[in-house]
């Protein structure tokens, strides 16, 4: 093995430790019980498995309407991001307008503003429109929160797709809005799904304003803060390992499509 | 029948003049060539003629209907871009079908048109492949394919055959020569590259600084250019100009005296291979500084009235270098231009 090799198989090592290694121990602790928990040394093997912590998290009243709540919310937030990011994105990498770059900083001087300062004016708002305590006005503040990602990733995405194939398809007879369904969104397609997918994690792991803007219909993070302040340690892992696995499992589902499926092939 | 016109084009990018006032027309299936250095216009032009661009004033008539507002799609044209751009989310038949796809053509007219292009251009064994798994040689067929099978009336190419390496260049230059000839489209092609101009075209505009500084055959392009610039960006070697002094209506050069057009300053224009060379005495002395044998001929660049000047030797031919020759033009071969504008005194009498 050489030299090269071993630095880069390290590498690898530490970093899949980085991310492995937390949700490892949230699994022990999860399934280990009580003894596990509190036990020290740790062990990095379970002694004894049991589901029946994650049973018991899972019977907790609510939590399922909870996840239901999570669920939908993420949805709609990613609907919203990509609904408004994809063409905010698509016009900063075609047009060339007053102010473009300014703009550009706009889109990350929103994430400037802490939720916290937000969180009052926006619940009197949220009151008077009717969206407190609805998903729809949680995913509008997670969709907020999503944008500027969406919109700087779209907007990179597109800039890397040549003008000149829109340009042919408008010569061999396609519309603008025709030329964008046939040649642009194929091409764009892998990114928008990961650009998708971060909104969705953003609002499924969002605690904040998901607390702040709900009172009986938590999602699960919001929910999970109020019910599990007051529970025992391994019941809270128990919780957290149910936050992870989804976000985990959804990004490994359309993993393929976080790389380019075809690739820009033009020159 | 698609005649191009072009009247009076002009195009500016804010406070940049990019096409000032053209007029060009184009006949029916003629293959005509737009060249000139980066910069010109030349692109710019043939991107309002597919209407990727507006132009800021002037209108383009394409089969004697003004086009000019209608978006590309309406104007019954194909082209073939630079990069190709071949849909690589599609298979080469695809990217082929593509134009008459949208146009909605019915499927057994698509079959037969994009097998025609196919064969005319040789990319049948690729039909069913991405154009990731083609070669920049099979992918510029692509394009040239997918834009053939519209059955185009008008054809713009922008410079097609710039990625491709030199023997595929020359490979593809015959074959769209004689491609483009058996459909009988009329062509408008943008190049940088003056051989590509001289080889395909029925005619040539140069343009400059988005002007067209000269409309011909490529002959009488070479042979008299219109403007000092002409003489200097077609042919291989440039043209030769020296600056000299008329007096009494004549210019000395060497042993050699010539017939002015005009007294004062003047701009003596020569090509390369526009000379003999004699015996020393019976005409100018050339100081040979860099001899280039090319093969087919040999290339000598020397010093001669404080000017630079290149000619085209036979290749058994091959001076050494510090070494004096003599030479004399060709009879009827010298060129004149204005010193100040550069424009040609005596213009081409076709």
């Amino acid at each position: 093995m050489t030299l090269r090799r071993g630095i880069f198989l390290s590498g690898v090592a530490t970093l899949c430790a980085w991310t492995l290694v937390p949700i490892w121990l949230i699994a022990l602790g999860a399934v280990g019980g009580r003894a596990a928990v509190d036990s020290w040394p740790k062990s990095f093997w379970p002694g004894s498995a049991s589901f029946a912590t994650l049973g018991s998290f899972l019977a907790i009243d609510g939590v399922w309407t909870a996840t239901l709540t999570s669920l939908e919310v993420a949805v709609l937030c990613m609907i919203f991001s990509i609904l408004l990011g994809a063409p905010a994105g698509y016009a900063l990498a075609r047009y060339s307008f007053r102010g473009a770059t300014a703009y550009r900083l706009l889109i990350l001087l929103t994430r400037a503003f802490p939720v916290g300062i937000l969180a009052l004016p926006l619940t009197v708002s949220f009151i008077r429109l009717g969206l407190y305590d609805t998903p729809v006005g949680v995913a509008l503040i997670h969709a907020a929160l999503a944008l500027p990602f969406a919109v700087l990733v779209s907007a990179s995405l597109f800039q890397g797709i040549p003008r000149e194939l829109e340009e042919a398809a408008w010569v061999f007879g396609c519309s603008r809005p025709r030329a964008f369904l046939r040649v642009v969104v194929p091409l764009a397609l892998p990114g928008i799904a990961a650009t998708a997918i971060f909104a969705f994690v953003i609002s499924w792991n969002e605690v904040f304003a998901a607390s702040v803007l709900t009172v009986r219909h938590r999602t699960l993070t919001a929910y999970l803060l109020a019910v599990l302040s007051e529970s025992p340690l391994h019941v809270q892992f128990a919780g957290g390992l149910m936050l992870i696995v989804p976000s985990v499992v959804f990004i490994f589902l359309v993993r393929k499509h976080l790389f380019s499926m075809w690739g820009i092939a033009n020159r | 029948m698609a005649e191009i016109v072009i009247d009076g084009i002009r195009k500016a990018f804010g406070a940049v003049v990019a096409l000032e006032r053209v007029e060009l027309r184009v006949a029916d299936g003629e293959f005509l060539a737009l060249l000139g250095p980066s910069g010109c216009g030349k692109t710019t032009l043939l991107r309002v003629i597919a209407g990727l661009e507006s132009q800021s004033e002037g209108r383009v008539l394409i089969g004697g209907r003004d086009v000019s507002r209608l978006p590309p799609r309406a104007r019954g044209l194909a082209m073939v871009f630079q990069n190709y751009a071949v849909f690589p989310h599609m298979t080469v038949r695809d990217n082929v079908a593509f134009g008459l796809r949208m146009a909605g053509a019915e499927a057994a007219r698509t079959d037969r048109q994009v097998r025609r292009a196919s064969e005319l251009l040789h990319i049948e064994p690729y039909l069913d492949r991405y154009p990731s798994q083609l070669s920049g040689g099979q992918r510029q067929r692509v394009a040239v394919a997918r834009a053939l099978a519209v059955e185009p009336s008008v054809l713009l190419m922008d410079e097609p055959l710039s990625n491709l390496d030199a023997l595929l260049r020359l490979e593809m230059r015959a074959e769209l020569k004689s491609v483009l000839r058996a459909a009988g489209t009329t062509t408008i092609y943008v190049t940088h590259d003056q051989t590509e101009a001289m080889g395909l075209a029925d005619r040539i505009a140069v343009l400059q600084d988005g002007r067209i500084q000269q409309l011909d055959r490529p002959a009488t392009i070479y042979s008299h250019p219109a403007t000092r610039f002409v003489g200097g960006f077609v042919g291989s070697p440039p043209m030769n100009f020296l600056e000299l002094a008329a007096a009494g209506g004549a210019v000395r050069l060497g042993a050699l005296t010539f017939p002015a057009p005009a007294d004062g300053p003047i701009v003596l224009g020569l090509r390369g291979e526009d000379i003999e060379e004699v015996t020393a005495g019976a005409g100018f002395p050339l100081a040979v500084l860099v001899v280039e044998p090319m093969g087919s001929h040999t290339l000598v660049t020397g010093q001669v009235a404080g000017h630079r000047m290149r000619v085209v030797l036979p290749s058994e031919r091959l001076p050494a270098p510090g070494e004096d020759i003599h030479l004399r033009p060709l009879p009827g071969r010298l060129r004149w231009m204005d010193a100040a504008s550069g424009a040609a005194i005596n213009p081409p009498n076709p």
